[in-house]
């Protein structure tokens, strides 16, 4: 096995700078790895023929001064690519070739990328494990039946694998944070309104966000500023000074205050998050920044609120898969059984559910009672936020509350599935970035994460402490590549 | 509060997707126990809060009023499970 694929993307971007390497030997690198990690389950749709076309074409006229030149890329099957298939990991757009392109990925071809394949997600994003994609389960190269996390499930288990240097994931609730901490990888969701949703298969608007997933903080920075961009064509991208994140990343956090909110000690959290989470701190004090301890008293309405929110505006978006326009369509004695065969049989168990919770609280005489009633607990979420940020830089908190689980674990109680994410909801409730990064392992050897919360619109800052803290933490991921044939 | 079939039989009316009766009794215990979880922001009194309606406060851009998309019938159409020379065909609707 070549060592080509172990490299970070920031190496490959300099070894083909300084012509070691061409793009067609990364490219090829990259997919004999992928080819033989075909168990691992990690992408839905592959298109390495037409990669290395792209990759003999850019070695033939090679564009050096872009910034990701001749790198090949798979990216969540989330982000509609034009002319390849784009699923969402559901069955009812699992023959959906779309017409255009995402912004996002758009941004990332022009800066000289090639698209290797779509990575498995949960279905619409719905979902913490990947278990609830039409595609199967993903493995997590950590460990043999071991969920990767989710819903970027597919992303995070090829970042840490080695089958694309880097890629995007999408995070709504904890999508990219919650599986980079599960697979030792990784992952930022960025302020909402930096990156376009135009072209990502909506789930809740109001949440959404693509971000960078990689094996370190410079690469997730690099993708970063290439991906950030004002966008005419989603009317929530906000038009603000970006950085060139990768270039101003620096480790030299002396003097900034960081927050330690003392209602994520939750009851019942494992001994090792909260001494991973005293390590963190101890990193922090290590680099000459400052610990204070706050509150953000509205830390376990988070979740509750979210499952009023996302679902409601998951039921909205979803409303458009009726079998007409594009997707999957069953047949029905009229319109109407059309319809409804079409929906019951085109998505899965958990979306169905959360259409259904959102229909029920959008509809007649529940509105008030809890559509609005989780606007205004949501309002108090971010007011905690904007009064703590008024005395400190960010917020450290771990990533998760446990390290990954076993495959089918939690498959049957939606609840228990749903905590997962209670420290990266309030985040995207608030329109936040946030930033997952490996900090440790439990007793069974499995990866632990940390984030670092930011004031909105500031993703140096959190890139920059976790540069810091990478330096200290050291990590170092355990794979055997046990999947490998 | 309690999500029984009926309650089921309505909402599946609402959102358009079909519930076989096996089913039912699983999804309504289901939504019973998310909105067991959800009832928790009752312990809350919000009558002085003004809601949340959109995280980035600003105001909308205006764009010019010009056609940028023109001649993508073709691509329109291309998805459609099923089509008819410019039209998208659904099952009968009129008698």
């Amino acid at each position: 096995m070549s060592d080509i694929t172990k490299k970070t993307l920031s190496e490959l971007v300099k070894d083909i700078k300084d012509k070691k390497l061409s793009s067609q030997e990364v490219t090829k690198a990259f997919i004999e790895r992928s080819e033989k990690s075909k168990e691992l389950n990690a992408y839905i749709t592959e298109d390495y023929s037409s990669a290395l076309d792209k990759a003999k074409k850019f070695d033939q006229k090679p564009n050096l001064n872009l910034k990701l030149p001749g790198i090949p890329m798979a990216v969540k099957d989330l982000f509609c690519t034009k002319n390849i298939r784009t699923t969402a990991g559901s069955k009812i757009l699992s023959n959906f070739v779309p017409t255009y392109e995402s912004t996002v990925t758009q941004n990332i071809w022009d800066e000289g990328a090639i698209l290797l394949g779509k990575l498995n997600c949960d279905e619409f994003a719905m979902g913490s494990s990947n278990e609830t994609s039409f595609f199967g389960n993903v493995q997590n190269p950590i460990d043999k039946n071991l969920v990767p996390g989710g819903s970027s499930g597919g992303s995070a288990s090829a970042v840490a694998a080695q089958l694309t240097p880097i890629t995007i994931g999408t995070d709504t609730g904890g999508s990219i944070r919650q599986p980079a901490s599960f697979t030792g990888t990784v992952g930022l969701k960025p302020t909402y309104g930096s990156c376009s949703r135009y072209g990502i298969v909506a789930f809740a608007s109001s949440l959404d966000q693509a971000g960078p997933m990689a094996k370190n903080v410079k690469d997730c920075a690099l993708l970063q500023e290439v991906i950030s961009t004002f966008d005419s064509k989603d009317s929530t991208s906000i038009d603000f000074k970006r950085n060139e994140y990768s270039k101003n990343l620096t480790n030299n956090i002396k003097g900034k205050k960081i927050g330690i909110p003392k209602e994520y000690r939750i009851d019942d959290m494992p001994k090792e998050i909260e001494e991973l989470w005293q390590n963190g701190i101890e990193y922090i004090k290590d680099c000459g920044a400052e610990i204070i301890d706050i509150s953000l008293p509205h830390t376990s309405y988070a979740l509750p609120t979210y499952y009023i929110v996302a679902p409601a505006e998951a039921s909205s978006n979803l409303a458009r898969y009726d079998g007409v326009k594009y997707g999957f369509r069953a047949k029905g004695e009229n319109l109407i059984d059309m319809y409804e065969k079409t929906r019951s049989e085109g998505f899965g168990a958990e979306v169905q559910r959360r259409i259904m919770i959102g229909t029920y609280v959008l509809s007649s005489g529940y509105y008030d009672a809890y559509y609005l009633k989780a606007q205004k607990v949501r309002k108090l979420i971010k007011n905690d936020f904007d009064e703590v940020y008024k005395k400190v830089d960010a917020i450290l908190t771990p990533s998760t509350p446990s390290s990954a689980f076993k495959i089918g674990e939690k498959k049957d109680d939606p609840v228990s599935m749903y905590l997962n994410d209670i420290f990266t909801v309030p985040v995207n409730l608030a329109g936040l970035p946030g930033i997952s990064i490996p900090a440790g392992h439990d007793a069974k050897g499995y990866p632990l994460g940390l984030q670092i919360i930011g004031k909105a619109f500031d993703e140096q800052n959190i890139l920059n402490i976790a540069y810091a803290m990478e330096e200290k933490i050291a990590f170092k991921n355990k794979i055997t590549d046990w999947w490998i044939k | 509060m309690s999500i029984d079939l009926k309650t089921i039989k309505h909402i599946s009316k609402l959102s358009r997707i079909s519930v076989e009766e096996q089913k039912a009794e699983k999804l309504a215990g289901d939504l019973n126990s998310i909105f067991d979880f959800i009832e928790k922001l009752n312990e809350l009194k919000t009558e002085n809060v003004e809601p949340l309606t959109s995280i980035a406060e600003t105001t909308l851009k205006l764009r010019s009023d010009e056609v940028k998309s023109k001649n993508i019938r073709e691509q329109i159409i291309k998805n459609s499970p099923q089509d008819n020379e410019d039209y998208f065909v659904v099952p009968k609707v009129i008698e």
